[in-house]
C-alpha cells in the first residue's frame, strides 16, 4: 500500500523526523486560507501516488495566497500520469541550503533491509545509480541485529554531509529504518532530505507498506489509501478479460493474448480453492471493465476444483444479462464433472490454454 | 530426485487446521513419510495414523524427523519457522501472506543454523511416485527425468501436467515461492538437479519481479551442464503493479520479463513462448 506525501508525512512527525510546517487542502478556498495563515511562500504539492510528480508539472510555488488558490485549482482539474488529483499539501516552502537522498528498502536478492543514501539529493535515484554509483552509499543491515545511531552517522559521513550535520542528518536516518521497520515498510524515502536555516527537514516523504503486515497495523485501516481487495485484479489497457487460477497462470494467460494478436483488458487471479460464488463475482467484475469485449477464463485446477468452477459459471449466466462471448479452459482436479456441467449447460469449452487464447483472440477480431 | 527423498521424515506444524488436515490426508494417501505432527495445546491427540506433540522438540525427543511442513496463518508463521529451523535440517513454508520482515528474519536465522527454507508461499515439493510435501494436485505429475523448479504454482501445474500428459515424467517438482522474500534460490535447486543422477534435464519457471532468473543465469553459465528450458511468466505486465503474488512486480527498470530472458538467453538457455514449445523440446531428448 503506496501512502500519500501527506500521510507519510504525518507518520514520520510522529516518529520525530521532521517536516516542513503544511496542510492539506481540497479546494482554492482551503488553499488560500492555509497559505494566509503561513504568511510565507509556500509549495502546492499534488497528492498523487504515481512517481515523478515534480517533473510531470505536480508541484507549484507562490508568494500570494490569491496564486495559491488559482494554482490549487488548476492542479485539482489536472491528472498526473493519468491519476485525478483530489487534493494537495500546502505547505512551508522550504529555504534549501543542501539537499541529501536516504532511503531503506527491501533488498529481495540478500534478503535484507537496504540503507541507500547519496550528498546528492532531489535526484532521481535510478539515474544516479546507472550514472554515477560511486555517489550512493549502501548499507545492508541485518534483520536479526539491532541498527544503532552510531551506524546511520557513520552513513551520513560518508555522504559528506558535513561535521555539523553528521548528528542531525545521522538521527533522520536511523529514525527512518525506525519507520521501516515499525511500520512493515517495503520503501521508506526521503528525496530530498534538506538543510534549510530552521534545521535538516524531510521536503518529501514516500512509504510503501507491506499489504501483508495490515493485520499488525489495525491503526493504518483508517488511512483513505487502504482498501480491502478480494481479488488480486489489475485493468489493462487492451479488450480481452483474462482471468485465471493462480498468479503465474493468469499472467500467462495474458501473455498467450499477446501471443496470438490480442490485448488483455485485465489481469484477475481468483487465488486457490475458489468457490462458485467467487467466479462468479469475478466474471461479473471483468463485465464491469467497460473495455472488456471478450473472457478469457483460464483454470488448470489444483484446489481450485473444475466443477465449482463450472458451477459459478452457469450461475453468472443465469444471473446476468450477458452478451459478452466467454471463452473457457477447464482442466486439473475434477474435470470430468466440470466439463459434463457445462456440455449439460450448453457451454463449450477448451481443453488446453493456448487453443482457448487463440480462440478468444480470434472471437474479439471478429466483432 | 532432490531435497525430499527416501530418507526424508516429516512432521506437520499446523496439522489440526482445516488446512494443514486436508493436505496431511493428501500427503499420506500419497505414501509421503510424515511422521508426526505439531500444534501447540493439543500433544497426545490423534490424527489418522499421527500423533500430535504439542511442540517440535517433543517430536525430536521420540523420534527420528529431519522436515517439516508449516501451515499455521502468517501472523504466527515466523514463531512455527524458527522452531522448526532451530530443529530440523529443511522447512517448508506453505503459508501465504507472511509480512516480508518477518521473512527476512526467517531466512537470516535459517543461515545461521543451516536450515534448508522452502518457500513461503509456495506449493511445496513433489518426486513424483516417492512423496509429496505441499498442496500440489498429485494425479498431474508422474516419475520421470525432468525437474521443475517454479516461483508459480499453478504454472508449475501447467508444465508438469503437459510433460505428464506427452509421456514424459519429472524427478522432483519444487516451488521456491512467489514471495519477494524466499529461502531456496533458483541456483541452489539447479545445482542439486545437476547433481542428481535421476534429474536428465531441468525446467525453470520465472515471473516478472526481482532478479532471481539474472541471478541463476550467471549461475548456469559457470556451473550448469544439464539442458535447461526457461519461461518466463509476465511479458505483457504493466509496471509498478503487483500482478497476484506479492513478489511479481516491476519496480522501475527492474524486474521485466525481457530482462530475465534476455539474460537467460545469452547463457545458451532455451527460453520458450508458450507452455507447448517447452514439451516439444523435451520429446527430443
Amino acid at each position: 500500500m503506496k501512502l500519500y506525501e501527506h500521510s507519510a508525512k504525518k507518520i514520520f512527525q510522529k516518529e520525530g523526523i521532521p517536516i516542513p510546517p503544511g496542510e492539506i487542502a481540497r479546494s482554492g478556498e482551503e488553499a488560500q486560507m492555509i497559505a494566509e495563515k503561513m504568511k510565507k511562500a509556500v509549495a502546492i504539492k499534488s497528492q498523487v501516488l504515481v512517481g515523478g510528480r515534480g517533473k510531470a508539472g505536480g508541484i507549484k510555488f507562490t508568494d500570494t495566497p490569491q496564486k495559491a488558490a488559482k494554482i490549487t485549482r488548476k492542479l485539482l482539474s489536472t491528472q498526473i500520469k493519468g491519476e485525478a488529483v483530489n487534493m494537495v499539501l500546502v505547505e512551508h516552502k522550504a529555504e534549501i541550503q543542501k539537499e541529501f537522498y536516504v532511503s531503506i528498502a527491501t533488498d529481495r536478492s540478500s534478503r535484507k533491509p537496504l540503507i541507500m543514501a547519496s550528498g546528492e539529493g532531489g535526484v532521481d535515484i535510478e539515474d544516479l545509480a546507472n550514472n554515477r554509483p560511486e555517489k550512493i552509499i549502501k548499507y545492508h543491515v541485518n534483520p536479526l541485529d539491532e541498527f544503532l545511531p552510531y551506524q546511520a552517522r557513520e552513513i551520513a559521513r560518508k555522504m559528506e554531509v558535513g561535521s555539523e550535520f553528521i548528528s542531525s542528518v545521522g538521527a533522520i536516518i536511523w529514525k527512518l529504518f525506525q519507520v521501516f521497520q515499525k511500520y512493515d515498510a517495503h520503501l521508506a524515502e526521503i528525496n530530498p532530505l534538506v538543510i534549510t536555516p530552521e534545521g535538516v527537514l524531510a521536503a518529501d516523504a514516500k512509504l510503501d507498506l507491506d499489504d501483508d503486515s495490515i493485520y499488525r497495523h489495525s491503526e493504518l485501516k483508517n488511512l483513505e489509501e487502504f482498501e480491502s481487495e478480494e481479488f488480486a485484479f489489475v485493468k489493462l489497457e487492451g479488450d480481452i478479460a483474462v482471468i485465471g487460477n493462480g498468479a503465474g497462470l493468469t499472467l500467462t494467460g495474458m501473455d498467450m493474448i499477446k501471443l496470438n494478436g490480442g490485448e488483455p483488458a485485465t489481469f484477475l487471479d481468483i487465488g486457490g480453492g475458489a468457490s462458485p460464488e467467487i467466479i462468479k463475482k469475478a466474471l461479473n467484475l471483468v463485465i464491469m471493465h467497460p473495455p472488456v469485449k471478450v473472457i478469457f477464463l483460464n483454470v488448470l485446477g489444483g484446489i481450485t476444483r473444475a466443477d465449482d468452477v463450472a458451477r459459478g459459471v452457469i450461475n453468472a449466466l443465469k444471473d446476468t444479462p450477458w452478451d459478452v462471448p466467454l471463452v473457457i479452459r477447464l482442466t486439473g482436479t475434477n474435470e470430468e464433472e466440470g466439463q459434463r456441467l457445462l456440455s449439460n449447460a450448453g457451454v463449450s469449452y477448451e481443453t488446453s490454454m493456448e487453443d482457448a487464447a487463440k480462440k478468444a483472440v480470434e472471437i474479439c477480431k471478429s466483432l | 530426485m532432490i531435497i525430499l527423498d527416501k530418507n526424508t521424515k516429516c512432521l506437520v506444524q499446523g496439522i489440526t487446521g482445516k488446512q494443514g488436515a486436508f493436505h496431511t490426508e493428501q500427503m499420506l494417501e500419497y505414501h509421503t513419510n510424515i511422521v508426526a505432527g505439531v500444534t501447540p495445546g493439543k500433544g497426545g491427540q490423534k490424527f489418522g495414523p499421527l500423533t500430535v506433540y504439542d511442540s517440535v522438540e517433543a517430536v525430536t525427543e521420540v523420534m527420528d524427523v529431519n522436515t517439516s511442513i508449516i501451515f499455521v496463518p502468517a501472523p504466527f508463521a515466523k514463531d512455527a519457522a524458527f522452531e522448526a529451523i532451530s530443529q530440523l535440517d529443511t522447512v517448508i513454508i506453505i503459508t501465504e501472506h507472511i509480512p516480508v520482515q518477518d521473512s527476512m528474519q526467517i531466512m537470516e536465522y535459517a543461515q545461521r543454523m543451516d536450515t534448508t527454507v522452502v518457500g513461503p508461499n509456495t506449493p511445496g515439493i513433489i518426486s513424483p511416485g516417492v512423496g509429496k510435501l505441499g498442496i500440489m494436485p498429485a494425479h498431474i505429475f508422474q516419475p520421470g527425468d525432468i525437474g521443475i523448479v517454479s516461483r508459480s504454482g499453478t504454472l508449475t501445474y501447467e508444465f508438469a501436467h503437459q510433460i505428464s500428459r506427452s509421456g514424459k515424467g519429472q524427478s522432483t517438482c519444487v516451488g521456491i515461492g512467489g514471495d519477494p522474500v524466499v529461502g531456496l534460490e533458483f541456483a541452489t535447486v539447479l545445482q542439486k538437479f545437476e547433481d542428481d543422477p535421476d534429474t536428465r534435464a531441468m525446467v525453470m519457471i520465472g515471473e516478472i519481479g526481482g532478479n532471481a532468473e539474472e541471478k541463476a543465469a550467471q549461475y548456469i553459465e559457470k556451473n550448469i551442464s544439464k539442458p535447461v528450458i526457461a519461461y518466463i511468466a509476465g511479458t505483457t505486465a504493466p509496471p509498478g503493479k503487483r500482478m497476484g503474488h506479492a513478489g511479481a512486480i516491476i519496480e522501475g527498470d527492474s524486474g521485466t520479463a525481457a530482462s530475465k530472458i534476455q539474460a537467460l538467453e545469452e547463457v545458451g538457455v532455451h527460453v520458450v513462448e508458450k507452455p507447448s514449445d517447452m514439451v516439444n523440446i523435451i520429446k527430443e531428448f
